[in-house]
């Protein structure tokens, strides 16, 4: 289980890495590795030029503007996590980092590398989607935006060009009214999700939800919202008969097949589970979910 | 120190050396001009080799040589059987490198050498296997025996290696008796060891001296010196096999031979470089041995009070694609079937089935966890068709404390020889685990969470286990004339069970030292080559009591000598602090002085000498300078047979709660009872029975080795194949019972797979009473997982209640 | 056959290309050249020596090759050794004193009996090391949470327990907490 040989460049800016990564036609980005590193270990993937993105000093950094938390390519989950001006403006992020794998990885891996690779049962993904977030793409040609429902396509499929590189995170600020929660279902603490669910929710004061995001990780190919369920929350006081409803709306949106942990059927039954604890959980939360 | 230490919960003695990064595994052990070895394995299951070409490969920089069958002369056939066994008709092992098939994913085709792992791994990709379309295959073993089936190896019809029937008493007459019927069919799915250390072979050729050092992180290293001697035709002295510190084994280290083990020392030799081979993970999981596939259909025979008169058992036993350690693992099922309980009569009839995956031996509990699955969830069934306590029908089974020597006539254990549990406390057991329980109390919470919507369950396991088999080991003890410490040797090889503790702590006592001062060498053919192996939990037993033994007559060497020293009478004379001291005086000598003495030197080159010029000679002032039959210092050799395994036993309860909405369980408590006769050492006892728990839990809840419908592993990975976490694995609540097995002088049983064994029924047992309110099905196959459980509760499904 | 007396003339390394690292590790500098391939569990173990580093899957579950990176516990089999170049690496070699005394929580794991075979001990002892000096104690320190400081690491002998006791006790030596 050693990786092939790739050749290496570690450049020491944006322009740098972007004109490697247009000279390679399989470049891989090297930000913490924690995702790429296992998939060249088992010789999944074999890239030929690793570009090192780590001596980029600009990458290394995150800040909180008013209406947004961005979060520079190099900047790793465990400093997110702890970061408590982060916390602040958008808890469910350190809720959601709680799930990623253990400490030692989050120490390493970052949160743009996760969105990168985008595994389908990777709870980031699926932070990013509930939050509207989005991310920075660079290429030779300059930078765009994508929008985190353009970012995932499939497992480990982003739309992401083979010349770009993500180099920043842009996380909108959670209303301080709002309320959120992110729950999964694990095998084991810190696997992968068999589901997973992220959930936004505000109200009005007299306790009707105005505004209802909800994400899925893990349910199928890619991360997903439900809008379905979202919309049964719209409007409405949510009593358990509500919750129920969008907890089961969200059901269709399972599309993984049979795997060794869970079959379709199964993943159902925890993704309605899961969905209608966290919505419960995050109306609790919410500052006038409870009337 | 006086104190007797067997016993005590002495700290492990070779702790801080493993903390501090002093550790030796294979890989640890520098040897300058390393070459790696990486295989080429088969992607297929059953497949025909057409064509193999090695010299794309060869070329690559760093390659020293690829090899395939063609080109490892007399290695090129098939490994041998280990243990043969009558009922084993057609056994078949496997060719360190395939040639013309082969017959499991994973299969070793060819082996690259090369510089570096790096490399090597590099260039089993260029190695060109031509296959043939696969073969059909089937992994299912009661469609593998059927008549029409694809066969594994073409010349046995139905797949069957082995067929044995074993009756013991009259079942027939047992079942026409009968008053009750209970039938249950159970499985136990595969599984695989996953010692955190792969396997790692290195090896070494010294053209001056002629002498083949191996370093192998097995757990037989004596064994592997005799195979490996006379499969190279070499004399068994020139070969040193040396089992450094190992990481985990659990019974998958002891099969000899993998593979690797003869092709790295035969490319060591050829290349005339040192050869090293580090199984990584993958490799873990496609080439070295799994275990579990068993699928037992029970019928117990007994009377409306529950009393069990009769029970048959048929049973399939997957041993994958060869049979290298033959029908070991079915055997210890067979025997292990009725439990503690008396059931005088049984039929038991097994078939080993080869299936086109990875070849079967036996890993920690080795055929118990399946049997104890299947009767235990029989005594529960029976229980519940009776409308009796669970408890009270284990109760009106178990074997009397007054019953023991119980034999079982005519069964044969594993070892061939009789089926005698020595001795046990069996109701005692149960009278403590219920206690610890709690029953009514608990009882009364069930109901209180029933009522907030909340499913709390217990459920409870027996198990017996025949341990500390023969043939036999040794013990070696030498006292150390300079320092007075003692060595001691045996045969076998520690994988992290404390063997250097508990036999210190045995040396300890019996020539007053401390067991600090007391240094354990084994794994090395070249410190003692006269024994087996570590497995089937014997080493306190059978090399325990050799060292026992072994010590005794060191005790009475050093008694004799002193007495002569301080011309003192024997029964005036204690061993104590390191000294041989004169009761009741301040007149004593240093035991570095007396075996100093026992060998009757001309210079006095140190300390202990002068001080042993002291006292008057060790030997008889009538005799010359070595008495009529000694020989020089103290230094003595015992080995140990017992006359049949000793039965260790226990039980197992937990208390889980179910959330239906996840199927998931939470574990409220685990607690444990368990018998391993006296204990030598607590600390080191309950260590071995945590860890087997948290092995049992991946066996109950975790850990299933899954393969496709062709053969291929869906799960060879960390990821996926689920070793449980300190997250997933209970607190266990641990109870001693002591009951000395009276065959042997320690009066101990072995513990080293004891906790393993009951984990899964005590699971799927307090998992079905927590949701028998919901209308559960019976938890009949293990590992359970939150699925399996959600397919259970069908009925509640229907009715829309989770 | 007779086999030709001659040495064969056998390749020393192989051709991948070389990288100049320097890194800190236990307080020392050293440079080195690596392929770039190379992770940096076999980079500590192998071109350094410092064989307490394990290896036991190398994608990243089972936490035997954990180290300290700049201060935080990661996988080295999921790092290159390149990627730590000016890095301050810390293995288990550097955790007890120079004059052989252990660290508190090697003693505490000592005194628990948290190891048997040893060979995933290494690794615990860096991600909890790690954990604690990067919260100076401010940890959960209840069973469940010592629980979730521990998952990241696979144990295949202990069941755990007698680590949960270890890092208990460890914790309480360290920080004079209860």
């Amino acid at each position: 289980m050693k990786p092939p040989i790739f050749e290496y460049f570690r450049p020491k800016s944006i322009e740098e890495a972007v004109s490697v990564r247009a000279d390679h036609d399989y470049s891989a980005i090297l930000a913490g590795g924690q995702s790429l590193i296992p998939t060249m270990n088992f010789r999944i993937a074999n890239p030929t030029a690793i570009i090192d993105i780590s001596r980029i000093d600009s990458l290394a950094e995150y800040r909180i503007d008013d209406s947004q938390i961005v979060i520079g390519a190099m900047v790793r989950q465990r400093d997110i996590e702890l970061s408590d001006s982060v916390y602040k403006v958008h808890p469910l992020i350190r809720e959601t980092l709680e799930h990623v794998a253990h400490v030692p990885i989050r120490c390493r891996g970052t949160v743009a590398g996760s969105l990168a690779h985008a595994d389908a049962a990777a709870e980031l993904p699926a932070l990013l989607l509930v939050s509207n977030g989005c991310v920075v793409a660079h290429s030779a040609s300059g930078a765009r935006i994508i929008d985190a429902n353009e970012l995932f396509q499939f497992h480990m499929t982003t739309s992401l060009a083979d010349n770009e590189i993500i180099t920043e995170v842009r996380i909108p600020v959670m209303h301080d009214d709002a309320g959120w929660a992110f729950l999964e279902f694990t095998r084991r603490h810190g696997d992968y999700a068999v589901a997973g669910v992220a959930v936004i929710l505000r109200f009005s004061e007299d306790g009707i939800c105005e505004e209802s995001s909800i994400a899925s990780c893990g349910i199928g190919s890619r991360a997903v919202r439900l809008p379905e369920a979202e919309a049964v929350l719209l409007g409405k006081k949510l009593d358990s008969n509500i919750i129920n409803e969008a907890s089961q709306a969200g059901k269709e949106y399972v599309s993984a097949a049979d795997d060794t942990h869970a079959t379709t059927e199964f993943r159902q039954h925890v993704l309605s589970t899961i969905l209608s604890r966290a919505i419960n959980i995050a109306k609790s939360r919410a500052r006038y979910g409870s009337e | 120190m006086s104190t007797r230490t067997f016993g005590e919960r002495v700290q492990r003695n070779n702790d801080e050396r493993l903390l501090t990064g002093g550790g030796r595994y294979v890989d640890d052990i520098p040897l300058p001009g390393a070459l790696h070895v990486a295989f080429v394995r088969s992607p297929y299951a059953r497949a025909k080799i057409l064509s193999m070409d090695t010299s794309l490969a060869k070329s690559r920089p760093g390659v020293v040589e690829v090899y395939t069958c063609n080109d490892i002369g007399a290695l090129d056939t098939e490994m041998p059987l280990l243990i043969p066994h009558p009922s084993l008709h057609s056994p078949k092992t496997q060719r360190p490198l395939a040639r013309d098939d082969v017959f499991y994913v994973g299969q070793t085709v060819a082996m690259v050498v090369a510089v570096d792992r790096y490399v090597a791994e590099d260039a089993t990709r260029l190695v060109d296997i031509e296959y043939s379309e696969p073969q059909e295959c089937n992994i299912e073993i009661e469609e593998a025996i059927s008549d029409d089936a694809p066969r594994v190896h073409d010349d046995v019809p139905n797949n069957v290696a082995a067929h044995c029937i074993q009756v013991s008493g009259d079942p027939e007459e047992a079942f026409a008796k009968a008053e009750h019927f209970t039938k249950v069919k159970v499985r136990v799915d595969r599984s695989t060891a996953a010692p955190m250390e792969c396997r790692a072979v290195a090896a070494r050729f010294d053209s001056v001296s002629g002498e083949l050092t191996i370093w192998d992180g097995t757990q037989a290293p004596i064994s592997v010196r005799g195979g490996i001697a006379s499969i190279f035709n070499l004399d068994e002295d020139k070969v040193r096999v040396i089992a450094p510190d190992v990481g985990g084994g659990f019974g998958q280290k002891v099969l000899l031979f993998y593979p690797d083990e003869l092709l790295v020392p035969f490319a060591a030799m050829s290349l005339s470089r040192p050869v090293k081979y580090i199984e990584d993970r993958t490799e873990n999981f496609l080439g070295s041995t799994q275990e579990r596939t068993q699928i037992h259909e029970v019928e117990l025979a007994a009377n409306k009070d529950g009393v069990v008169l009769g029970l048959k058992d048929n049973f399939l036993h997957d041993t994958g694609a060869f049979i290298p350690y033959g029908i070991a693992v079915a055997q210890v099922a067979s025997t292990a079937i009725m439990g503690p309980y008396r059931i005088p009569n049984s039929r038991v009839e097994y078939k080993a089935v080869y299936t086109p995956i990875v070849p079967v031996t036996p890993y920690r509990g080795c055929g118990r966890p399946h049997a104890c699955f299947a009767i235990e969830r029989a005594m529960d069934q029976l229980a519940e068709e009776l409308g009796l306590d669970r408890f009270e029908v284990r109760r009106r089974n178990l074997i009397g404390d007054d019953e023991f020597p119980y034999e079982r006539p005519n069964l044969l254990f594993a070892d061939g020889l009789a089926v005698i549990y020595d001795s046990g406390q069996y109701s005692k057991a149960l009278d403590m685990i219920i206690e610890s329980i709690n029953l009514e109390d608990f009882k009364a919470k069930q109901k209180l969470a029933l009522d907030e919507g909340r499913y709390l369950g217990l459920g409870l396991s027996f198990y017996v286990e025949a341990t500390g088999i023969g043939p036999y080991e040794g013990g070696h003890v030498k006292v150390h004339p300079i320092t007075g410490k003692v060595y001691v040797n045996t045969g076998l090889t520690t994988q992290g069970q404390g063997h250097e503790t508990v036999f210190a702590q045995i040396v300890a006592d019996q020539l007053g030292v401390s067991p600090e001062d007391v240094i354990l060498v084994e794994g090395d053919t070249g410190a003692f080559d006269w024994g087996v192996a570590t497995y089937a939990s014997r080493a306190a037993v059978v090399s325990g009591n050799a060292i026992h033994m072994a010590a005794e007559k060191a005790r009475n060497i050093v008694l004799e000598a002193a007495s002569n020293m301080l011309e003192a009478s024997v029964d005036d004379l204690e061993l104590q602090d390191g000294k041989v001291n004169v009761k009741g005086s301040d007149v004593s000598v240093g035991l570095a002085a007396v075996a100093t003495a026992c060998n009757p030197l001309r210079y006095a080159f140190n300390e202990a000498a002068q001080a042993a010029t002291q006292f008057a000679p060790a030997a008889r002032s009538d005799e010359p300078a070595l008495g009529d039959g000694r020989a020089p210092g103290i230094e003595t050799t015992e080995y140990y047979a017992p006359p049949h395994a000793a039965w260790a036993y226990g039980v197992h309860a937990a208390i889980v709660e179910v959330d239906p909405g996840l199927c998931s369980i939470d574990i409220n408590r685990y607690i444990c009872v368990h018998d391993c006769g006296n204990m030598i050492n607590p600390t080191i006892v309950e260590g071995q029975v945590m860890g087997g728990v948290a092995q049992g839990m991946g066996g109950a809840f975790y850990e299933r080795c899954e393969f496709d419908s062709e053969g291929n592993p869906r799960n060879a990975n960390f990821m996926d194949f689920l070793v449980p976490y300190a997250t997933e694995v209970p607190k266990v609540e641990l109870h001693h019972i002591e009951t000395p097995s009276p065959l042997n002088p320690l009066g101990v049983k072995g513990v080293g797979e004891a906790g393993t064994i009951p984990v899964a029924p005590v699971i799927a047992s307090a998992i079905e009473d927590a949701l028998k309110p919901l209308g559960v099905e019976k938890l009949h196959h293990v590992p359970l997982s939150p699925n399996s459980i959600y397919e259970a509760l069908s009925v509640a499904r229907e009715k829309n209640i989770i | 056959m007779k086999k030709s007396q001659i040495r064969p003339d056998y390749p020393e390394r192989s051709d991948d290309p070389l990288h100049e690292v320097n890194m800190e590790v236990n307080g020392e500098l050293i440079t080195r050249n690596v392929s770039p391939r190379i992770l940096l569990a076999d980079f500590i173990r192998h071109h350094l020596g410092l064989t307490g580093t394990h290896v036991g899957c190398e994608h990243g579950v089972c936490g035997c090759c954990t180290v300290i990176i700049d201060g935080r516990a990661a996988r080295s089999c999921l790092t290159f050794a390149v990627q730590a170049d000016g890095s301050k690496i810390r293995t288990v070699e550097s955790l007890a004193q120079d004059d052989g005394s252990l660290h508190p929580l090697q003693e505490a794991f000592k005194e628990s009996h948290a190891l048997q075979c040893g060979f995933c001990t290494p690794g615990f002892l860096m991600s909890i090391v790690s954990q604690l000096e990067e919260t100076e104690g401010e940890i959960d320190l209840s069973e469940d949470g010592i629980r979730v400081m521990l998952s990241g690491n696979l144990c295949r002998c202990t069941g755990y327990q007698n680590i949960v006791k270890a890092v208990q006790s460890a914790a309480k030596r360290m920080y004079k907490t209860n």
